[in-house]
């Protein structure tokens, strides 16, 4: 398949260089600022795509990743769209317009931007309705862990909830108070030197990036299992309910291990209610997951109780999520 | 260190889990058994107000045990006192429906006040977390007012203070809560914690995490 990658960040870029290795050919990349577009051609009528390697040298040494413009990009010959520019919330612009305009020229659009299936659920499915093209998202929850998929997989009205630990940054902060019976502060410097939190942490303490997670998780529960798109709830960030671990005092986790428990950031979606919140769980637990690992937990009305752990997030991880989605397209 | 805490903690737990006497084991073992009537034992609880005077808690216990009551638990919270300045006593106990009737009958003609009898008050354990201004904004209140939502019985508080009794303190709490109420219960908590600004790590209901 050919894609055009939209965002050069970590996720981007991985993608670009692992899509060789799925049989994909990235026809265009582009940031925010620059774009690179294969012509298409290898001159004997043989289709060429970028060129991984020099895409990736040039975002390193020059921050662009070509001399063409990013509209180019957008309006190149691919037959999937990934979609990986950062977050962002409310409009979710510029990512909801390239997603549109993928749709409207009938391409698939691959999402790891969380954006648009958090915020604009409905406006997405309307749009694919109306086009030959897909939408598919399983990078925007849990990383490398194929959550969305398997609650494809069981049935959204065979799904009674989702929860699990969706956030690596607060895990790991949780996970080195309880062990080292040290205070947030010091551990989220400590996380920040180690490059697991970034310099302003919000979107992962606060709750708010394992809340859209979990909002994603609870629209493909109430579209999935509604007969009619109509009658199926739409969830955004607003309807959530988050509370972060920021104020956690180290108190609390001492409290929790005298009791064989530990503390864990756990988000819960079903297809009616999403909430985030600082939860106690047992110590040895499936839950209680440590450091920077994610476990999704599907509990189904015929086939149990699923787990899946493993990295909720990093550039290879998410990009084989991505990947795997590109497969899935038909 | 406020009232309401050393009171809690002044409380123990006497576990006596002897077997049940041989008539029992052999009414439980009849499944038939019509349930408006069933012979089968059941847990009970029963809350007690004792006298402060040596010898009262065996007072106490020698009906339950003389009219077929096998006792299971006993928790006496010295050092709480009743608002009549008695000290609570709850004790747990199997026994027949029939009999348990007759316990009750024989405690109050021993002269004991029974505050409370009831079937499987208490049979769900949930244990959870509070922590913010909790000294400041009256933990005593605050444990009373949990006790006082019907659902839930404060059996445990433990308090880490580490910061001295101003600043941020964290309380590990166990609630026993009526069959099936435990949703109700950690609701009653949610509802005073946040009237007085406290945040609750509560447990995933319903899930063995």
């Amino acid at each position: 398949m050919r894609l055009a990658v939209i965002g050069a960040g970590a996720v981007g870029r991985s993608v670009v260089e692992l899509a060789g290795e799925h049989g994909h050919e990235v026809v265009a990349v582009a940031d925010s600022s620059s774009a690179v577009v294969s012509d298409g051609t290898d001159g004997s009528g043989g289709a060429v795509g970028v060129d991984a390697d020099a895409v990736v040298a040039r975002k390193a040494e020059r921050g662009i990743v070509g001399d063409d413009d990013p509209a180019d990009a957008l309006a190149a010959d691919y037959d999937a769209l990934v979609e990986a520019t950062p977050t962002t919330l409310g409009d979710a612009e510029p990512g909801f317009s390239h997603v549109r305009t993928a749709l409207e020229r009938d391409r698939h659009v691959v999402l790891a931007n969380k954006g648009p299936v958090a915020e604009r659920y409905g406006d997405l499915r309307a749009l694919a309705a109306d086009s030959a093209g897909d939408v598919r998202f399983e990078a925007t929850v849990g990383g490398a862990i194929p959550a969305v998929s398997t609650v494809e997989d069981i049935e959204p009205s065979h799904v009674t909830a989702v929860r699990g630990v969706l956030n690596g940054t607060a895990n790991f902060i949780l996970t080195r108070m309880a062990a080292e019976g040290l205070d947030y502060d010091h551990v989220l410097s400590e996380a920040q030197d180690l490059g697991v939190a970034e310099a302003d942490p919000s979107f992962d303490v606060d709750g708010t990036d394992a809340a859209l997670k979990c909002v994603i998780l609870a629209n493909v529960l109430s579209f999935g299992a509604a007969d009619d798109p109509a009658d199926a709830r739409e969830f955004t960030l607003a309807d959530a309910s988050v509370e972060g671990i920021r104020d956690v005092p180290g108190s609390v986790l001492r409290l929790a291990a005298e009791d064989g428990r530990t503390v864990r950031l756990i988000g819960e979606a079903t297809g009616e209610t999403v909430r985030v919140a600082p939860r106690l769980v047992h110590e040895n637990g499936t839950l209680a997951v440590s450091g920077t690992q994610n476990i999704v937990q599907i509990e189904t009305t015929h086939a149990g109780r699923l787990n899946i752990s493993g990295r909720g997030a990093g550039g290879p991880e998410t990009a084989s999520a991505v990947l795997g989605d590109v497969g899935r397209l038909g | 260190m406020p009232d309401g805490l050393r009171a809690f903690r002044g409380g123990g737990r006497v576990s006596d889990t002897r077997d049940g006497a041989p008539e029992e084991a052999a009414d439980a073992a009849d499944p038939a058994a019509d349930g408006g009537h069933d012979p089968a034992p059941s847990t009970h609880t029963v809350r007690l107000e004792l006298v402060d005077e040596p010898g009262q808690l065996l007072a106490a216990l020698q009906p339950i045990a003389n009219n077929g009551g096998n006792l299971l638990s006993i928790y006496h919270e010295r050092g709480n006192k009743t608002p009549r300045g008695r000290i609570p006593v709850e004790v747990d106990f199997e026994a027949t429906t029939e009999r348990f009737e007759g316990i009750v009958e024989a405690l109050r003609e021993e002269g004991i006040t029974v505050m409370q009898a009831g079937t499987e008050r208490y049979a769900e354990e949930i244990t959870l977390v509070l922590f913010g201004h909790l000294i400041d904004t009256d933990l005593s209140d605050t444990l009373s007012r949990i006790e006082a939502s019907a659902s839930a019985s404060v059996a445990d508080v433990s308090l880490a203070a580490p910061q001295g009794t101003e600043e941020v303190s964290s309380a590990r709490l166990r609630l026993e809560a009526r069959s099936g109420e435990t949703s109700e219960a950690i609701a009653a908590v949610r509802e005073v914690a946040e009237e007085k600004e406290l945040r609750v790590v509560a447990p995933l209901a319903g899930v063995e995490a």
